[in-house]
């Protein structure tokens, strides 16, 4: 069977090549790339320009940034027929096409966030490489341990004041470059789309900057889960009894850290939001106003067969509902979850309406193609682009962050400057 | 002093990052600049009458034995498409199986299981149009493939290494004529390449050849004696799509404003 | 100790040099910029003569004509003179060593293609002789009647 054939039911009149080529996968990539970038945006807020509510937040949405990264590359390399050769996007990168900048752009990125984050955890590695170097009897984990340690502070274990000072002075550079490297990564995640001129549908000059927004809002508001998330494991810790920090006021203490950090970010998830909505507004009414030779499909496409999902789902459920939730006076955490996870399904429907809304109509202008999700594996393909594969994807970064969170610890460390 | 290193450092950064890509890169030579200029003394193009097709699909049948497609397979290097214009200003188009088995119903084929039989006295115009790679001279899809995996010859014709592609798809979604697909057995972009095995030994394409009416033809541009080539030059001919600014090399005899 | 800073960037030039050193063992040595430069003609060179390899696989009929001459002049003298002996008997390939013998179409599709009667003004197709599929024998192969070597009304058998 052909590729795309299996999820592509053809309507009217359709060239015979085309199906919906890039499928859930291709939706999980910009989405993925999307958090990547938001969660470093949400980090650099701090270290940059010194937003000292973000604090607590910008630690964590550091660590779990760097989690993120292996997961911007990964829908790419499921959705590729071969996925072994993807190195050549390396080796003889053509730079005249959006997709070999990826490379280059993304090692860069990672480069920026992995030297960050040593820069931040430096202080830590080397009391830890100190400490279990002294330690005698050494458990098989503890050996592993001081191996993973005195590797990563790369021999440098000066930790006097000034060395610490000069870190942050670095942490403080790398973040600000890696501003504008984390919207170039992202940008140009949107010029893949908008650039396709035989497209009517993704070709926009505006389609970077919709995309670097909705990153941006996407990547603050899964910091925002995770972050509420992991303080309620926190809650649940300290208030037993056995716990060494158990104190009958420690719930309070942490919940009211909590919803101090929230409401603040919050309040820059609303900000980029409004943005992201301007400018997909923008460009639909752009698009009916000057209204060109694809503009009867594409009408016919956004206000009749996509309608529920790009009106309902993403407009009204992912961005209408949480304007709601958040502006509502007296937010609460159980508020801030639903508010949160919706923002992310609106994001997530947003690059679902580019992606497949965009192949939902053949290039005669006179045909549509329907996407059908494979839901239930029966094949390699069907596994890798259908429900399993994106839920792999997204899960990835997760699992990730788990074991990330045991070298670099997220909380109770010290402060270090 | 620590201003200064950071300096030094980003300054390091950023020659590094700038040089991955010049490395990456061939540098030209002033010579090799100049051997490059040399035209090729070929330029294939691809002279479709449309007065003459009929809609057989033998040129369909054709390319897909000569070329290797699966034939059963549900994607075809080239096509024919049929337009059925009626009286009341609808349209009516097809291509069913891309017409590798022609056109033996009056049943317009509307996918999803329905079909429309248009009466002969509804009917105010109706014809067909092969379609085959325009092989552009700005080729959209080379211009978005990230490993140099496709290409355009020096005569013209656009080509697809199948041992370096990566199957990303990107040119699929580049063409604006939905030439491209992915190979069903070699999982790569594959496309019409005007038969070059054969036009290279001084044959014509599979389609040309098997087109019992001459609605296909193929020549050499460059070449002021090739019949083709006259006919492009000195008669009225059509392109598809000229919007996108490819500079197509598939001309039409007879193209309609209904042609997608 | 004094230059700990400098030390990311060492791990980052050591990464992109063991990606350069490995380049020119991975790359072909014919990949470059080509004539059409690097927008166009960024490629490798070899897979030009990789396609020029293809095995041909419709001959033409003056490759049937060096053995089946008596069989092309009769077709040639009829309306089917037009078409290649190869829309119906197969692509020769080899033949007469591979394959020794070929796969004729002789289904009622075959004749189909051309002669169902579509009456599409301004195309070739409504000068064609055709039939309405539905009521001109139904079910019925054409060949049981009709010669397409003698397709005439004459030729019927």
């Amino acid at each position: 069977m052909v590729h795309g054939e299996l999820w592509t039911v053809k309507e009217l009149f359709v060239t015979p090549n085309e199906y919906i080529y890039w499928s859930v996968q291709i939706v999980m990539y910009p989405f993925m790339t999307g958090l990547v970038a938001g969660a470093f945006v949400l980090s650099s807020l701090y270290h940059v320009f010194g937003i000292k509510q973000l604090k607590d937040i910008a630690r964590f949405a550091l660590v779990f940034s760097f989690a993120l990264l292996p997961a911007a590359p990964l829908p790419i390399m499921l959705h590729l027929q071969h996925p072994f050769r993807g190195i050549n996007v390396l080796m003889t990168s053509h730079f005249t096409s959006a997709i070999a900048a990826f490379g280059i752009v993304f090692s860069t990125y990672g480069a920026i966030v992995a030297s960050e984050l040593w820069f931040l955890y430096r202080k830590h590695f080397v009391e830890q490489s100190l400490f279990l170097k002294k330690r005698q009897d050494k458990t098989l984990s503890e050996k592993l341990y001081y191996l993973i340690y005195t590797a990563l502070t790369l021999g440098a274990y000066d930790i006097s004041e000034e060395a610490l000072h000069k870190d942050e002075k670095a942490i403080k550079i790398l973040a600000a470059i890696g501003i504008p490297v984390a919207c170039f990564l992202h940008g140009y995640a949107g010029f893949i789309f908008g650039s396709v001129k035989a497209n009517a549908l993704w070709m926009t000059p505006l389609m970077p900057v919709i995309f670097i927004m909705s990153a941006i809002v996407s990547g603050i508001a899964l910091c925002m889960l995770t972050y509420i998330v992991t303080m309620e494991i926190r809650k649940i810790l300290a208030c037993r009894k056995q716990s060494p920090t158990y104190s009958p006021e420690c719930r309070e203490e942490i919940k009211s850290v909590e919803i101090n950090v929230i409401k603040m970010t919050a309040k820059y998830l609303l900000f980029f939001l409004t943005f992201a909505i301007s400018l997909e507004l923008l460009d639909l009414i752009f698009r009916g106003y000057t209204a060109v030779k694809s503009w009867d499909v594409l009408r016919s496409v956004i206000y009749g067969k996509d309608f529920t999902s790009i009106f309902i789902l993403q407009y009204g459920l992912g961005n209408l509902i949480p304007f709601i939730l958040f502006l509502t006076p007296g937010l609460t955490i159980r508020r801030a979850i639903i508010g949160v996870l919706l923002v992310m399904f609106g994001v997530f429907m947003m690059r679902w309406n580019v992606v497949i809304g965009g192949q939902s109509f053949s290039l005669t202008f006179a045909g549509y193609m329907h996407y059908h999700l494979p839901i239930i594996p029966h094949d390699m393909e069907t596994l890798k682009e259908g429900l399993f594969g994106a839920l792999g994807v997204f899960i990835s970064p997760f699992i990730l962050f788990y074991f990330l969170a045991k070298i670099f610890p997220i909380f109770g460390l010290k402060e270090s400057h | 002093m620590i201003s200064r290193r950071n300096f030094l450092k980003n300054t390091a950064k950023a020659v590094a990052g700038i040089s991955v890509p010049l490395a990456a890169l061939e540098i030209l030579s002033p010579a090799r600049v100049q051997a490059l200029k040399a035209d090729s003394a070929v330029r294939w193009a691809f002279l479709v009458d449309t007065y003459k097709c009929v809609g057989c699909g033998f040129c369909v049948k054709a390319c897909k034995l000569e070329n290797e497609i699966p034939y059963d397979a549900n994607v075809t290097r080239t096509w024919v498409e049929r337009y059925v214009l009626t009286k009341d200003g609808k349209l009516f188009a097809d291509s069913p199986k891309g017409a590798r088995d022609g056109f033996i119903s009056t049943k317009i084929d509307l996918g999803m299981g329905n079909f429309h039989d248009v009466k002969k006295e509804e009917i105010k115009k109706a014809f067909f149009v092969p379609k085959l790679c325009n092989q552009c001279d700005n080729p959209p899809c080379v211009q978005v493939c990230p490993v140099g995996a496709t290409y355009q010859a020096p005569d013209g014709v656009v080509l697809v290494d199948r041992t370096w592609c990566i199957g990303c798809g990107y040119c699929i979604m580049a063409c604006p004529y939905g030439v491209r697909f992915f190979h069903p057995k070699y999982h790569t972009a594959e496309k019409c390449n005007f038969c070059y095995h054969r036009i290279t030994k001084g044959l014509k394409t599979a389609c040309v050849q098997a087109c019992p009416f001459g609605a296909r033809q193929i020549g050499n541009i460059k070449d002021p004696n090739d019949p083709v080539a006259k006919t492009i030059t000195t008669e009225r001919v059509g392109i598809l799509k000229s919007e996108y600014g490819t500079k197509p090399h598939v001309f039409y005899i007879g193209l309609d404003e209904e042609v997608r | 100790m004094k230059n700990h800073v400098l030390r990311p960037l060492f791990v980052v030039i050591g990464i992109v040099v063991i990606v350069l050193l490995i380049r020119p063992f991975y790359v072909p040595k014919d990949f470059g910029i080509h004539e059409r430069g690097y927008m166009y003609g960024w490629y490798r060179e070899g897979n030009i003569e990789d396609w020029k390899k293809v095995t041909v696989k419709y001959q033409g009929k003056e490759y049937c004509k060096a053995c089946h001459q008596d069989k092309v002049d009769s077709i040639d003298r009829t309306p089917h003179a037009i078409i290649q002996c190869e829309n119906c008997h197969g692509p020769a390939m080899e033949h007469p060593s591979e394959p020794p013998k070929l796969a004729i179409d002789r289904t009622r599709e075959q004749c189909l293609r051309c002669h169902t009667k579509l009456l599409y003004p301004s195309s070739g197709r409504a000068k064609l002789r055709g039939i309405d599929p539905d009521n001109h024998n139904p079910g019925i192969e054409c060949v049981m009647c009709h010669n397409p070597h003698k397709p005439s009304l004459e030729g019927l058998k």
